[in-house]
């Protein structure tokens, strides 16, 4: 099929300017500057049906039309911090299809009428912005950044801004706290970053493939994008496939295409023939959903995803084979959040810390049921009372996999009944240091 | 000094931010210094503090928060293997355990030379290429994906021969 945010797999070296431009790159951006008003093109962005690929699904045009008016300064900023477990979409976008992402940048700039743009990338991505700054540098060098862009009053500029290693600066209000040169700790919402967002400006932040989509809707046209993918999901989505499957990577489809499909089709399905027992659709934060028929066929739409009790956001697909144990699935994701958490809110920060004492106590043949009972309960009263999503992320993995394979955590309690199951195909993982700061 | 070996970048990098939005400058400034001492030195802190305009606890703070930035020395080379899930259900774990036994040390410890630190790292976004390791050094950082421990070792010894 004809893809549309990783283009570079039909035309190659399309990361070259010269190939970006006989493939019509910055037409619309240039067409966008020096014919249109910027609420012409949030229109037909809004008409599209774009949805925010980054996790949260929210309709990325209606964003852009909070933005408050009548302020001196605007700003745009793309979210390139991608540090989801199960997610390496937007690292490929960047490395392969770097100049599409940068006029989807530069025409939601032009949108929200912002002359400055960030685009904000993990620091782990550092050999990523040294290349992405050279393309950068050639779109001043060649007229297409700059002052008076085409003859116009209008000006742009874009940089890079890297990140330094904190999962939470992919929360809007932390990412940006860390462009402003503070720890990424989210801010109290209301009010919102169209409203008071970078340097307390109106500011519109997207994520990378959500971008990446905007140069092709406003070149063909809010109707092309709706004639892509199913009712209320229109377009198409990387699918970031990993875990137990013979040929992970990303594969960009249609919404609508199903589990199934993703699985066996593309991935080409589980090693040695194995069953799928468990899936995370949306990375380490997501619902553990128990894999039967009716889940494999489940159509990979923001609604159907829904309907099955778990989310599609930014549809990171963790495959795991029935060799699994759940409990040590959690122990992984749990560590994570624990060393993730910014630490800001108590219910997070102490929950996820006793979460990890809980589960570890459970791997080293300490723990009991009741310690299983107790899990439970602290991840009950992490829910719901934390500032930023991060806290109901850590655990949503917790008590999804506790409902469907609650199992998989008794038989590691010592007053498990016996006679013990089968020893679990992974090894008990170790207490592991950290680099950074725990 | 920073300010002055690196005048012309950190002009640069001001000039990315508003006039009067400095502090935004703090974390390029943290990986310029990084580059320099190889971890942020007490005086490389205060250095950034008074060209940024704020306290150093400030820029403490920053450091303290962030897991790429060091307040202390370690290997010469930092080679992180990510362990999240995706990784761990393609053997990463056993991949990590294996290469720090060849170097005889346990995750997380530097090797006697003080050339390698083997350690841990949450997600980078390579979990279709597990298992994958960074290599992070005053150089900056280098992905190395769909790894076995002798792919790596050879890739460390291209590294020690490097310096």
């Amino acid at each position: 099929m004809e893809h549309i945010v990783l283009r570079h797999r039909n035309i190659p070296g399309l990361d070259k300017l010269d190939v970006y431009l006989a493939n019509g790159g910055f037409e619309t951006f240039k067409r966008v500057v020096t014919s249109m008003k910027p609420e012409e093109v949030i229109k037909i962005v809004m008409a599209s049906g774009l949805k925010g690929r980054g996790g949260a699904g929210f309709p990325t045009g209606l964003k852009w039309s909070f933005l408050t008016k009548n302020r001196p300064a605007y700003y745009v900023v793309c979210n390139s911090d991608e540090s989801e477990p199960g997610t390496f979409k937007d690292r490929e976008i960047m490395e392969k299809n770097p100049f599409q992402l940068l006029e989807g940048i530069m025409i939601t700039a032009f949108a929200a009428r912002a002359n400055t743009a960030y685009n904000y990338m993990r620091g782990e991505f550092w050999p990523v912005a040294k290349v992405l700054d050279t393309k950068i540098a050639e779109l001043r060098a060649r007229g297409f950044l700059g002052k008076n862009l085409f003859g116009t009053d209008y000006s742009l500029d874009v940089h890079l801004h890297l990140g330094a290693g904190a999962y939470i600066c992919g929360e809007e209000s932390a990412l940006l706290e860390s462009i402003e040169g503070k720890m990424g700790q989210p801010r109290l919402k209301p009010p919102f970053p169209a409203d008071k967002g970078l340097y307390g400006m109106p500011t519109v932040i997207n994520n990378t493939e959500t971008l990446t989509n905007v140069p092709l809707i406003v070149a063909r046209g809010a109707e092309w994008y709706q004639s892509i993918g199913v009712k209320n999901s229109a377009g198409t989505k990387v699918m970031c496939l990993s875990g137990h499957v013979n040929k992970p990577g990303n594969y960009e489809l249609p919404f609508g295409v199903t589990l199934r499909q993703v699985i066996y089709d593309h991935g080409g399905g589980v090693p040695s023939g194995k069953k799928v027992k468990a899936v995370m659709m949306s990375g380490a934060s997501s619902v553990v959903l128990s894999v039967t028929d009716e889940i494999l066929d489940m159509s990979l739409d923001y609604d159907s995803v829904a309907a099955k009790g778990a989310a599609l956001g930014s549809a990171s697909v963790i495959v795991m084979d029935e060799s699994v144990d759940l409990s040590w699935v959690i122990l992984k994701t749990t560590r994570f959040f624990k060393h993730e958490s910014c630490g800001k809110c108590t219910p997070c920060r102490e929950g996820n810390y006793w979460m990890l004492h809980i589960l570890e106590r459970l791997h080293s043949g300490e723990g009991t049921k009741a310690d299983v009972d107790l899990l439970n309960s602290v991840a009950s009263q992490v829910q719901g009372k934390c500032l930023c999503p991060l806290g109901e992320f850590a655990v949503t993995p917790v008590l999804s996999s506790l409902k469907a394979f609650r199992a998989d955590f008794d038989a590691r309690a010592k007053d498990a009944a016996k006679p013990k199951p089968a020893p679990a195909a992974k090894p008990t993982p170790k207490k592991e240091p950290m680099a950074g700061n725990d | 000094m920073l300010a002055e070996k690196y005048r012309e970048q950190i002009a640069a990098t001001l000039a990315k931010y508003p006039a009067d939005q400095k502090r935004s400058a703090v974390m390029p400034l943290l990986y310029m210094a990084q580059s320099e001492y190889g971890y942020v030195t007490k005086e490389a802190l205060a250095e950034v503090a008074e060209i940024v305009g704020v306290e150093p606890t400030q820029v403490a703070s920053i450091v303290g928060f962030y897991s790429l930035y060091y307040d202390h020395a370690g290997g010469q080379h930092r080679v992180q293997v990510c362990t999240d899930l995706p990784c761990a259900l393609r053997g990463a774990d056993k991949f990590a355990d294996d290469l720090c036994a060849k170097f005889g040390i346990k995750l997380g410890e530097t090797t006697k030379d003080g050339m390698f630190t083997i350690e841990g790292v949450m997600c980078v976004a390579a979990c279709d290429k597990a298992p994958v390791f960074q290599a992070q050094n005053k150089e900056g950082i280098v992905y190395h994906e769909n790894q076995t421990v002798e792919s790596a070792v050879k890739v460390m010894e291209e590294l020690k021969g490097k310096k």
